[in-house]
């Protein structure tokens, strides 16, 4: 197996610290190794003090959503060599608040997103047995958005607008929009149909270039868009 | 030296320049971003020729002056981008209205490009007119 040492530029910050910086570790990697095992190596051998989210290592959990070489990834599956480059830019996502290095504060988004109450849990899914847990309201399956956050970070309305609703919260609206499940779409879709709600994205459609899952959520916003413009022509002829 | 400005290191931080932000971004982050840049210019555009109009108050001798300083071949390059930036926002305008409400969403790249082709062609028709005409 081909082994090289690759130079990994790596944000820091920590609460308190006057401004950001970047640290440089060099780290030997192969074919095999991705950024998260790369960032593992750092804290276990060079830096204890670095720290960043990460769970399942396979594209699944959606946690270690970060920035490698100035573009939105899943570090578990972001491989080293593939990337092509001597040296590895890793920084947390952007339109967050940093908590410390490479993690940044999801509450925010989580807020925004529960809201669209996304019950994609067929009744078929529940066991009869069990109870929710304690702590969470309701029974959420969250289909493919794996709550990663890179369209937020990708996003460059976002960016400007942190009121704005976002990407991945109106792409769960409009799955509930398209299959219910017993969610009333008409409240959702008011809540959208707002400045800061479907209106307010630009249709750069980098959510879409960066989701890890699929979920297309400029596609949903357009699609949002078009239904809301439906209904209200609807309307304007008396048919709504 | 890296950008370390475009992160948060507080809670619901604005940051107005954002859009511009344009490294690793794809086509239709520049699209947006070339589609304001190209609406902003125009505004200013607006302004300049609601000033340009009003030397029609100061008489015929002013408006005059005016006329012998727009054809010279100064001005013209500041014609083909005021052509430019015409085309290339009411076309994109017109690709964004569609994807907006639902139609070629997936194509909205090829769209784009295709877009460009028809600006170029009508800036060089355009651009051809104003050196000869």
């Amino acid at each position: 197996m081909t082994e090289k040492n690759v130079q990994f530029k790596v944000f820091r910050y920590k609460q308190g610290d006057t401004a950001p910086h970047y640290d440089t570790f060099t780290v030997t990697v192969n074919e095999r190794t991705t950024v998260l095992d790369a960032l593992e190596a750092i804290r276990r051998d060079q830096d204890g003090t670095l720290t960043f989210r990460h769970s399942c290592h396979h594209a699944s959990c959606g946690t270690c959503g970060m920035r490698v070489n100035g573009k939105e990834v899943l570090a578990c599956v972001t491989n080293v060599m593939e990337l092509g480059t001597p040296e590895v830019v890793v920084e947390p996502l952007q339109n967050a608040p940093i908590i410390s290095d490479l993690v940044v504060d999801m509450g925010g988004f989580y807020e925004t997103f529960s809201q669209a109450h996304l019950p994609l849990i067929r009744e078929s899914e529940y066991l009869p047995e069990s109870d929710v847990a304690e702590g969470v309201p309701f029974h959420m399956r969250l289909e493919s958005c794996l709550e990663c956050g890179l369209c937020l970070s990708a996003c460059p309305v976002v960016g400007t607008d942190p009121e704005y609703l976002g990407p991945a919260t109106l792409a769960a609206v409009w799955r509930v929009v398209q299959e219910p499940r017993g969610e009333d779409p008409e409240a959702l879709l008011a809540w959208v149909d707002s400045e800061q709600g479907c209106w307010r994205c630009h249709a750069a459609m980098e959510c879409t270039e960066v989701c890890p899952s699929n979920v297309d959520p400029g596609g949903a916003i357009m699609a949002l868009r078009g239904e809301l413009t439906r209904r209200k022509i609807g309307h304007l002829l008396g048919q709504g | 030296m890296l950008d370390t400005t475009r992160f948060n290191t507080r809670r619901r931080q604005r940051r107005p320049g954002a859009w511009l932000h344009l490294k690793g971004r794809h086509v239709g982050a520049w699209a947006f971003a070339l589609n304001r840049l190209a609406g902003l210019g125009l505004v200013l555009y607006l302004i300049l020729h609601l000033f340009v109009l009003s030397l029609l108050a100061k008489g015929p001798r002013a408006w005059d002056d005016f006329v012998a300083l727009a054809k010279s071949p100064l001005i013209l390059p500041l014609d083909v981008i005021l052509l430019a930036g015409i085309l290339y926002h009411g076309l994109n305008g017109v690709r964004i209205a569609l994807i907006g409400v639902g139609i070629g969403v997936r194509q909205h790249k090829t769209m784009f490009w295709t877009l460009m082709v028809i600006v170029a062609v009508l800036l060089a028709v355009g651009t051809w007119g104003f050196i000869t005409v």
